[in-house]
């Protein structure tokens, strides 16, 4: 078992990596030069520019500039010691080699995503202060999934080829081809501004208090929720039903039929346990769905968390802020595939082997 | 069959290959596929609606000059007209004979069937060009990520090997970034028109389909005719388009067909998110999202809600034309899948 999770862990390196690379090439790719974007005073000269540009490695080529947002660490060659030396950036100078190394104290390696354009506060702040939010929504929308798709999938199963499976089926197609924006726009008119019920937007009701109100607060969540779950009941309703269906044509169960046991028993017991199975392998998929709907879904609903912060970056092309919220919910999903590797290998012991 | 067989049946002078006793002709691989999606009437319905939105999406220019309108001529003066078909069959029916002749004069004597939207464009029309561009988009971009996927998952497959675990790296690492993401990137950075939001679609849309097709080369690659092609000296190149890709076809054609929907999805998601094609070209997409907009209108007398229609039909129809997109793939599935046929 040891084995299988230090292999499943090198592996995600590689992973990492990658997304490392691919991210910052394409925001490197965009035109526009992030000195220029960041020194608007006219008091500023070409020369303090081109220093400013050397300082942070935005004249070395872009592998060089990919090692700098990495490591956080430059090499120069040649003793350029005095020039580079910051706040910031400390550097010395290697006699042997003869270059000259900086390190200013940043790279994504050691935790540290850069710093936003927009506000000068670090990304990793940034996002800290919105995840409590997407996580809230996040969860929320993952424990509907499972509270409804899961029974909804079994029972279809048990019931095969009634007018209930039928319907469960439909919906669960229906539900994937619905634009999610749209149908949370219909469901804020129904019942946000038709019926009244649920408030339109937002995370809780603006007062000048701003006291936490848990009543509140679940009134916001339901329907941003719910429009978030709409994928997951209808992708965890098939994958319950093709299991339990599966399952129920094994030999243990069978047997169970054969021993005489009820019929309950033998659905509970027998099927629906063994069937839960492949359920440990969502995680990594909710993890990348939540992520990718939240940005969708904290729009429509006014919803402060970072998917909105990471669109509204792109918008203001604060490519520091895009890239370090990308690479953030990258890792987020690789950790989150490697853990469902790492439970469906402690719970189905014929994956470690393979 | 040898010649020894076809003899031995009764009727010699029979052609070749067919059972005279049974009277049942030789079904082909693909004439039992097209034999069995002829039952089911789900998948044909499916096809159908596919077919109808496709002709209209061509025919577009044709059908707006026959009602006299133009998909992006303002009208300032009757924003938000309700559709007239409602009060034209009440009209017909002599229930209300005021109010289809009203709008008709407001609007200068051309009928908007399914009402006008914020600039008094007439949304039909617009829900007509809309479809031209996000089918295109769609089709075309699913193309692309089929060729591209087709091609690496071909290559990935047939080699093994370093070049294998390369290409899967690659794989793995791009869709360990949550797609949208992606798209939000290169779609801020590049304001798109509808080519490079296609050219973006198809290059970041093809890992799926490469996956797949990796997969079912390495089934294919093991079996025996594949062997007996490279006994007789096939080159790569002959073996892999010859045997591998063709024998491949019913899985691309599946994951395809779900492409095109989940792409149509994906466009309209973008446009809601700003990062679409930028206006005035319509898509659905970009149609709902300036409907989002007025979602909340009322007029200041009735207290009704008067941007509904902008805000319902483009959103049926890309949902009826996503479901037509899956239940097509799903149709295909069964029809093409051998092994299902003796399930039934």
């Amino acid at each position: 078992m040891t084995r299988y999770i230090i292999r499943r862990l090198l592996q995600a390196i590689p992973t990492l990596l990658g997304v490392s690379i691919i991210s910052f090439l394409l925001v490197n790719s965009a035109p526009g030069d992030p000195i220029t974007i960041r020194t608007f005073d006219p008091n500023i000269t070409d020369t303090t520019r081109e220093l400013m540009r050397r300082q942070l490695g935005l004249d070395q080529p872009l592998p060089m500039q990919y090692v700098v947002w990495f490591s956080g660490l430059m090499f120069r060659r040649g003793d350029v010691v005095a020039e580079f030396t910051t706040p910031t950036n400390r550097c010395g100078y290697a006699m042997g080699i003869n270059m000259t190394l900086c390190n200013n104290g940043a790279g994504i390696i050691r935790g540290n995503l850069g710093t936003s354009l927009q506000t000068q506060q670090p990304v990793w702040d940034r996002l800290v202060e919105r995840m409590p939010a997407t996580l809230e929504l996040g969860l929320a929308s993952l424990f509907l999934s499972l509270v409804i798709g899961v029974p909804l999938g079994v029972l279809s199963a048990v019931y095969r080829g009634s007018w209930f499976d039928n319907m469960v089926r439909f919906f669960a197609v229906i539900f994937q081809a619905v634009p999610a924006f749209w149908m949370a726009l219909l469901l804020i008119l129904f019942f946000g501004v038709y019926l009244g019920w649920l408030p339109t937007g937002g995370r809780q009701t603006v007062t000048l208090t701003q006291e936490f109100d848990l009543m509140d607060r679940i009134r916001h969540l339901i329907l941003p929720a719910f429009v978030l779950a709409f994928g997951g009941i209808a992708l965890l309703s098939r994958i319950m039903r093709t299991e339990t269906l599966e399952v129920i044509h094994t030999d243990y169960v069978r047997t169970a039929r054969a021993k005489g046991l009820p019929g309950n028993r033998i659905w509970f017991v027998h099927a629906f346990r063994n069937s839960l199975i492949p359920m440990m392998t969502i995680l990594g998929p909710a993890i990348l769905g939540v992520l990718s709907g939240a940005v969708i879904v904290e729009t429509v609903f006014a919803w402060p968390g970072m998917g909105r912060l990471t669109l509204s970056a792109a918008f203001q092309r604060d490519y520091p802020m895009v890239l370090g919220s990308v690479m953030f919910f990258s890792i987020l999903v690789v950790l989150g595939n490697l853990l469902s590797d790492i439970l469906y290998g402690i719970v189905d012991p014929r994956v470690r082997l393979s | 069959m040898s010649a020894e067989n076809a003899s031995a049946v009764p009727s010699v002078t029979a052609p070749l290959g067919i059972d005279s006793q049974l009277k049942r002709p030789p079904q082909s691989y693909w004439g039992m596929a097209v034999a069995s999606l002829r039952r089911d009437k789900l998948t044909l319905t499916a096809i159908g609606f596919v077919a109808v939105i496709a002709l209209l999406a061509i025919f577009a220019g044709v059908i707006s000059q026959g009602m006299g309108v133009d998909p992006n001529s303002t009208n300032p003066a009757n924003a938000f007209q309700q559709p007239y078909i409602v009060p034209y069959i009440k009209w017909r029916l002599g229930m209300d004979p005021i109010t289809a002749p009203v709008e008709l004069g407001k609007s200068g004597g051309i009928p908007h069937w399914l009402g006008t939207d914020q600039l008094g464009r007439d949304q039909l029309s617009r829900l007509l060009y809309g479809g031209r561009v996000s089918l295109t988009i769609a089709l075309s971009a699913a193309t692309i990520s089929l060729i591209l996927g087709v091609a690496v998952g071909t290559i990935a497959g047939y080699f093994g090997g370093i070049i294998d675990d390369v290409i899967m790296w690659f794989i793995n690492t791009m869709v360990s970034i949550p797609g949208i993401y992606l798209l939000i990137i290169v779609s801020a950075i590049f304001k798109p028109n509808p080519w490079t939001l296609t050219l973006f679609l198809g290059f970041l849309g093809w890992f799926g389909t490469a996956r797949f097709m990796r997969g079912n080369v390495f089934k294919v690659k093991a079996l025996d005719y594949t062997l007996a092609a490279r006994a007789v000296g096939a080159r790569n190149l002959r073996i892999m388009l010859q045997h591998l890709i063709p024998n491949s076809i019913p899985v691309i054609i599946v994951v395809t067909a779900i492409d095109v929907g989940i792409l149509i999805l994906v466009e309209s998601g973008l446009s809601f998110l700003g990062l679409g094609i930028q206006p005035p070209t319509a898509t659905w997409g970009s149609m709902l999202t300036r409907a989002n907009n007025f979602v909340f209108l009322r007029d200041p007398v009735t207290q009704d809600f008067i941007a509904l229609h902008l805000l319902v039909w483009p959103g049926v129809l890309i949902s009826l034309t996503v479901l037509a997109f899956y239940l097509i793939g799903d149709g295909l599935r069964d029809a093409l899948d051998p092994m299902l046929k003796n399930k039934k």
